[in-house]
């Protein structure tokens, strides 16, 4: 019988079903942080229980890590001793490898697993974060999970977890010059709502996510959580395969060969049925810009700030009213009429080295508006921050009147010393917009990196395809 | 963890859709490395007029008197009234950990974010999703009824009104024996330890890379 990619996934990694359907899945790799992962490990040692297997883990800090003055140290007490707290977890029980705050190859979780090769098709990945779905882009099973989960996969190497509904997400066409990744689920997280994937896994396909460099997907699978999808992946194809050739751990000799005649099956059959599918035409989206305070609220670089009237359900037109209010937005405001204060170009979403590129073009021979107070760039790992460099990239962004800094999570969350103030507007090429996330009282404006470096040169939202 | 059996209590409503877990818990309060001392910032930033840092004394703080946790007839709710998609956003667990210290053990909604809905049970809180005709008159009779209270009956599956009516929900069988007995996962997933050494002597064999 013809299966979907999650089918084939899920399948070959269950190891027990209760009888009400609930599993064990086996998890292949465990990435780990230091917000998540201090009560899970204590948990663990207060049962006097041990790690199951040591080589499944990957570690690294960035959520706490400051961006600038590392030869000062953390200097919040409670930042640092989360950090040194994951130190002392990991030196005591051991990992694959750990990436700790000043190491060469330390950043962004998400970013650091697939850029040493730690992130293999076919492989269950979980993380205690959300946005562990950006693994998927290797056509893996990527759940983010919480605390106890993080416990239950060191203690037992499994997760338990009912299977999901399976959702096709395809996209054909080719996207306009100046368009990416981030507008495509931008645009697809504004047609099915941020509850329009609950209980849903998503497979992203069609030619124009084929057509998307690995960056690209991870931009995409990242977001497929702020759709409501606990997982979200893309079938492997020779983009996947020519990625992790080389990488540090990915298989070498005789286990590549096999690995890669593997990875080549992990694809839906074509015949292979979904409990729902949504179409999309890359041709018709634009840069996508939101305007309030879910991801779902998001209208084109060419729209308008909408009026609560505009939506008939009475909770979401409230929620509009609300959105307006703290977003400091009237109704019928052209979004390029919009200034800013900040700019940020990083996060598990847009910090790799595609995304500073596309930055750095728009940047090129131009100057931050005055207006803008800050224009941070802070790339996802130590590793793309040394490529990025060898690229001049850092010089383009520094001449232009950006700040160019030490990997991290950064401002897309704010636990370091990267925030908005109150009142202050950002374009940020992060994930989400709530009340609050870059800082108590900040507004957000998610982007592409692209758009994020037009608006910090226009000093307000601007549309890039006319500065390419 | 607590067993959840059968819960009376304070109905509080919090008519928003799309409730995230950076507002349910911000995330300053998540350098913490401890589970517990979460509830006094439980939604800190709509419930308080300043802004709130680790360490501070919250008893002392100013109270936003518009929030609707705040006000006199809902001190002391059990059971937390919700719409759509609560929950969303950021997997931190510190979120029920918080609504849990707050004194909430069951959330009503029409629907939970994935993670979140996952994690709640894990801590004894039992998040219960009904129809949207039904929340959508819980909300009308919490409104209209000071100290409105509901009845939360797990082994019957039965959310039960003080006029009687009763409305039924669906839990997970497997996850409803979990919060009944107050059982730990890991105990139970270690049950199962000999077929997870046998499914992974077998990964090994068949991909030995995964394994380097």
């Amino acid at each position: 019988m013809s299966k979907t990619l999650y089918e084939k996934l899920w399948n070959s990694h269950v190891v027990h079903v209760e009888e009400d359907g609930t599993a064990l899945l086996y998890i292949d790799r465990h990435l780990v942080h230091e917000v998540t992962s201090p009560q899970a490990f204590e948990g663990l040692k207060l049962a006097n229980r041990k790690p199951w297997r040591i080589s499944s883990i990957v570690a690294t800090a960035d959520h706490n890590t400051p961006t600038s003055h590392w030869e000062l140290g953390i200097q919040d007490p409670i930042s640092r001793q989360q950090v040194e707290t994951l130190d002392a977890n990991i030196r005591e029980v051991g990992a694959l490898a750990y990436f700790p705050f000043k190491d060469r190859r330390q950043g962004i979780v998400h970013v650091v697993g697939p850029e040493n090769g730690a992130t293999l098709p076919g492989m269950t990945v979980v993380c205690g974060d959300s946005h562990t779905s950006t693994h998927g882009a290797f056509a893996c099973l990527a759940h983010g999970i919480g605390t106890s989960e993080v416990e239950h996969v060191l203690a037992t190497q499994c997760l338990l977890q009912k299977k999901s509904k399976t959702m096709l997400v395809r996209v054909e066409g080719i996207v306009g010059s100046g368009v990416t990744a981030k507008d495509i689920v931008l645009a697809l997280i504004g047609r099915i709502g941020t509850a329009g994937g609950n209980g849903y896994a998503i497979e992203f396909g069609g030619s124009a996510i084929r057509a998307l460099s690995m960056e690209g997907r991870m931009t995409v699978c990242n977001m497929a959580i702020e759709a409501g999808a606990r997982v979200g992946f893309v079938a492997a194809d020779e983009t996947t395969i020519a990625y992790l050739k080389g990488r540090s751990f990915a298989p070498k000799g005789d286990d590549w060969d096999k690995a890669v005649a593997y990875w080549r099956t992990l694809v839906s059959d074509p015949d292979a049925r979904f409990d729902a599918v949504i179409e999309m035409d890359a041709r018709q989206v634009v840069p996508q810009v939101t305007w309030g305070t879910s991801p779902e609220m998001v209208t084109g670089i060419d729209g308008e700030v909408p009026a609560p009237e505009d939506f008939k359900d009475p909770v979401k037109s409230e929620g509009v009213t609300r959105a307006l209010q703290y977003m400091g937005l009237t109704p019928r405001t052209r979004i390029d009429a919009i200034k800013i204060d900040k700019v940020f170009i990083g996060s598990c979403t847009n910090s790799r080295i595609e995304d500073l590129r596309a930055a750095a073009v728009v940047a090129r021979g131009r100057k931050v508006a005055a207006n803008v107070k800050l224009a941070l760039v802070v790339p996802g790992s130590g590793l793309i921050k040394e490529q990025a460099e060898a690229e001049g990239l850092d010089k383009i962004f520094i001449a232009a009147g950006f700040d160019w800094r030490q990997p991290g999570c950064s401002m897309c969350l704010a636990m370091n010393d990267d925030r908005l103030e109150p009142g202050e507007r950002c374009a940020s090429t992060s994930n989400r917009n709530f009340e609050g996330r870059q800082g108590a009282g900040g507004r957000t404006h998610l982007v592409s990196p692209a758009m994020a470096a037009a608006a910090a040169i226009a000093g307000r939202f601007a549309d890039v395809r006319d500065l390419l | 963890m607590d067993k959840f059996i059968k819960l009376e209590g304070l109905v509080a409503p919090l008519d928003r859709a799309n409730v995230d877990t950076d507002a349910i818990i911000p995330k300053q309060f998540l350098k913490s490395i401890k589970r517990s001392g979460f509830g006094p910032n439980a939604f800190d930033e709509w419930r308080y007029l300043d802004q709130g840092a680790p360490g501070q004394d919250s008893a002392k703080r100013v109270k936003n008197p518009d929030f609707v946790l705040n006000q006199e007839r809902y001190q002391g709710a059990s059971i937390l009234l919700a719409r759509s998609n609560f929950g969303c956003g950021s997997s931190r667990e510190h979120a029920p950990w918080a609504l849990h210290d707050f004194g909430f053990r069951a959330i009503i909604g029409e629907s939970f974010a994935d993670i979140f809905f996952n994690n709640c049970f894990k801590n004894g809180l039992l998040p219960i999703v009904l129809p949207k005709a039904e929340i959508d008159a819980l909300f009308g009779l919490t409104e209209h009824s000071p100290g409105y209270r509901l009845t939360v009956d797990l082994p019957s599956q039965l959310v039960v009104r003080p006029d009687g009516y009763a409305i039924h929900f669906e839990v997970d069988a497997f996850r409803k024996e979990c919060m009944l007995n107050g059982w730990d996962d890991i105990g139970l997933t270690l049950r199962h330890a000999e077929k997870i050494r046998e499914f992974e002597a077998r990964r090994r064999t068949e991909q030995p890379w995964l394994f380097a």
